[in-house]
């Protein structure tokens, strides 16, 4: 089995990759979405993603990738095509922790509400949190955290779930350069020890390079996925340089 | 398999680097943390003290020149030091502490009733769309309406007994706590709600866990309000009702200074009825909205 390219791939027949015989974590078949009485946002929308892989999303403002995550999280509906998705965690922006609980409650509510023992919670919260750096944050409440380590938190949180995918959209957009490239750092580590799969949600091409093994064009009016690229080991400049002239092609045809 | 990073983007940190980007983060982490400037003890506590003292100590010089000048009779118009002798005179009878207890009995009874009334009511007019817009409009018109409109209705139904005051109470105080929960509930952000559901919270989890706690200073707000209309109107049918089984309270103190044609009676009522709503909001509601505020990080003082 291949990975789809969308239906109007574009250029270069990308490198592919191979799943082999296991079930992708997500699959989508012509995707649509329409909100009522609107043009549609999404329109056939083809997506395979294998178990422990990072892809990264990128387009422009208004392409539908907050909608296209949500569909995969299950807050929203698809109004067409077949979705099949392993069950997903979903990151924000921003790093929306309940403001009333510490950092630690946070987690053991994604736990508790995963049916994790009580017995068992506050240490797994200690865990997760050692596994994003934050071991003396325990006891803090969000505002007490800098962003950077809220979104850890988050990212922690969301990793408390358990679920095989993990959706983050534009997790880092609000953070300053420094403790992005950081997180990045931080994120690849914990992917790497936990082998999700993440589908990473930018507009940031240069971060979804740094970070995709995959990237991924959407169009914008209706979203669709119009151009992969692998990363692999190409120069990440000129790949970014190749990627960001392609995302500009795609929102100059809306120039008129 | 993943694939090797390139290290390109980093910043010059490259991968081998692991532990000096766990000492980066660390700083990052410190310098970027809100350092709390709490300010506490005796100088905080005096910077918020002072002024309202001054306030009260200008009000006491204004009232004293206003008799001193005689724009009034002295028996229309007592002085602070008269209304001082009148309460130390009520309170060695015995007469104020037993009005003072009545009536703080009666508002906090009345006030704890109305909040476990309107406090299940409220959830449900919050979170059901139908009963929302069936209830909503009554509730919001009931909180407009004085309460003291209902004391007639209550004597004719009741008499004169608790059953008027708490009625009276009731009507004044159950909208307020609704609608404070209602405000709570619709300023909860979507934001937070969403999380819920990717959280995987059912229908009890996510009012439990998420709507009710961010609901909270909004609940809150509305218990205040709740406590001051319980007051109001437990005043407002005191003076109105009175003799029957209804008690001796400071509204009922109030009234017998005006049938003995007593102001500085009337005046250490009214004293009595005030300082119960300040000591209240100080002792009690101010400290637990204080604490919530600060948890979340929406007040930012110290002390």
């Amino acid at each position: 089995m291949t990975v789809t390219s969308s239906a109007n791939a574009a250029a270069e027949p990308t490198p592919v990759v191979e799943p082999v015989e296991t079930t992708p974590a997500v699959r989508l078949r012509g995707v649509g979405k329409r909100f009522a009485g609107g043009p549609p946002v999404l329109d056939g929308v083809d997506l395979d993603i294998a178990p422990g892989e990072l892809v990264c999303l990128i387009g422009a403002s208004g392409c539908g990738k907050s909608t296209l995550l949500s569909i995969l999280a299950g807050l929203e509906p698809a109004s067409a095509g077949d979705v099949t998705v392993a069950p997903a965690a979903l990151m924000f922006q921003e790093s929306a922790l309940l403001p009333w609980l510490t950092a630690a409650k946070n987690i053991e509510l994604a736990l508790r509400l995963r049916g994790v023992p009580r017995a068992e919670r506050r240490e797994r919260a200690l865990e997760l949190l050692h596994l994003v750096r934050l071991d003396g944050a325990a006891d803090k409440r969000a505002h007490e955290l800098s962003g950077g380590m809220r979104q850890r938190v988050a990212l922690a949180r969301a990793l408390a779930q358990d679920r095989q995918v993990l959706l983050m959209d534009e997790p880092f957009a609000a953070l300053d350069a420094i403790t992005r490239d950081l997180l990045h750092d931080e994120l690849e580590r914990v992917w790497r020890s936990t082998g999700r799969s993440i589908v990473f949600v930018t507009h940031n091409v240069r971060e979804a390079v740094r970070l995709g093994q995959r990237v991924l064009l959407l169009s914008s009016r209706p979203g669709r996925v119009v151009e992969q690229w692998q990363v692999g080991d190409q120069d990440p400049v000129k790949l970014t340089g190749e990627i960001t002239a392609r995302l500009r092609e795609e929102i100059s045809r809306h120039a008129h | 398999m993943p694939t090797e990073v390139p290290t390109w983007f980093t910043s010059g940190l490259s991968t081998e680097d692991k532990d000096r980007i766990a000492d980066v983060e660390a700083g990052l982490d410190a310098l970027q943390t809100p350092t709390s400037a709490a300010r506490r003890g005796a100088k905080a506590v005096w910077k918020r003290v002072w002024p309202p003292v001054l306030a009260v100590v200008v009000v006491l010089a204004v009232w004293e020149g206003a008799v001193l000048s005689g724009v009034q009779p002295i028996w229309n118009l007592p002085g602070p030091s008269e209304v001082a002798a009148s309460i130390a005179a009520s309170a060695r009878s015995g007469d104020l502490w037993t009005a003072l207890g009545t009536s703080l009995s009666r508002g906090v009874l009345g006030f704890l009733a109305a909040v476990a009334i309107g406090t299940p009511l409220g959830v449900v007019v919050a979170r059901v769309r139908w009963i929302r817009v069936t209830l909503g409009p009554i509730i919001t018109g009931l909180q407009v309406l004085p309460s003291v409109a209902w004391v007639p209705a209550a004597i004719i139904w009741f008499g004169l007994s608790n059953g008027t005051v708490y009625f009276v109470v009731l009507m004044g105080a159950v909208p307020s706590v609704v609608n404070g929960i209602v405000a709570g509930v619709d300023q909860v952000p979507p934001l937070l709600r969403q999380v819920g559901r990717v959280l995987g919270a059912g229908r009890l989890a996510m009012v439990t866990d998420i709507v009710l706690p961010a609901a909270l200073p909004g609940y809150i707000a509305g218990l205040k309000q709740g406590w001051a209309f319980s007051w109001r109107s437990l005043m407002a049918a005191e003076i109105i009702a009175v003799g029957g089984s209804i008690g001796f309270g400071l509204g009922q103190f109030l009234d017998q200074g005006r049938q003995l044609a007593d102001m500085a009676m009337v005046f250490s009522a009214i004293l009595a009825i005030l300082v119960v709503g300040i000591v209240v909001e100080l002792a009690v509601f101010a400290p637990v909205e204080r604490t919530v505020l600060r948890r979340r990080g929406l007040r930012q003082d110290a002390a």
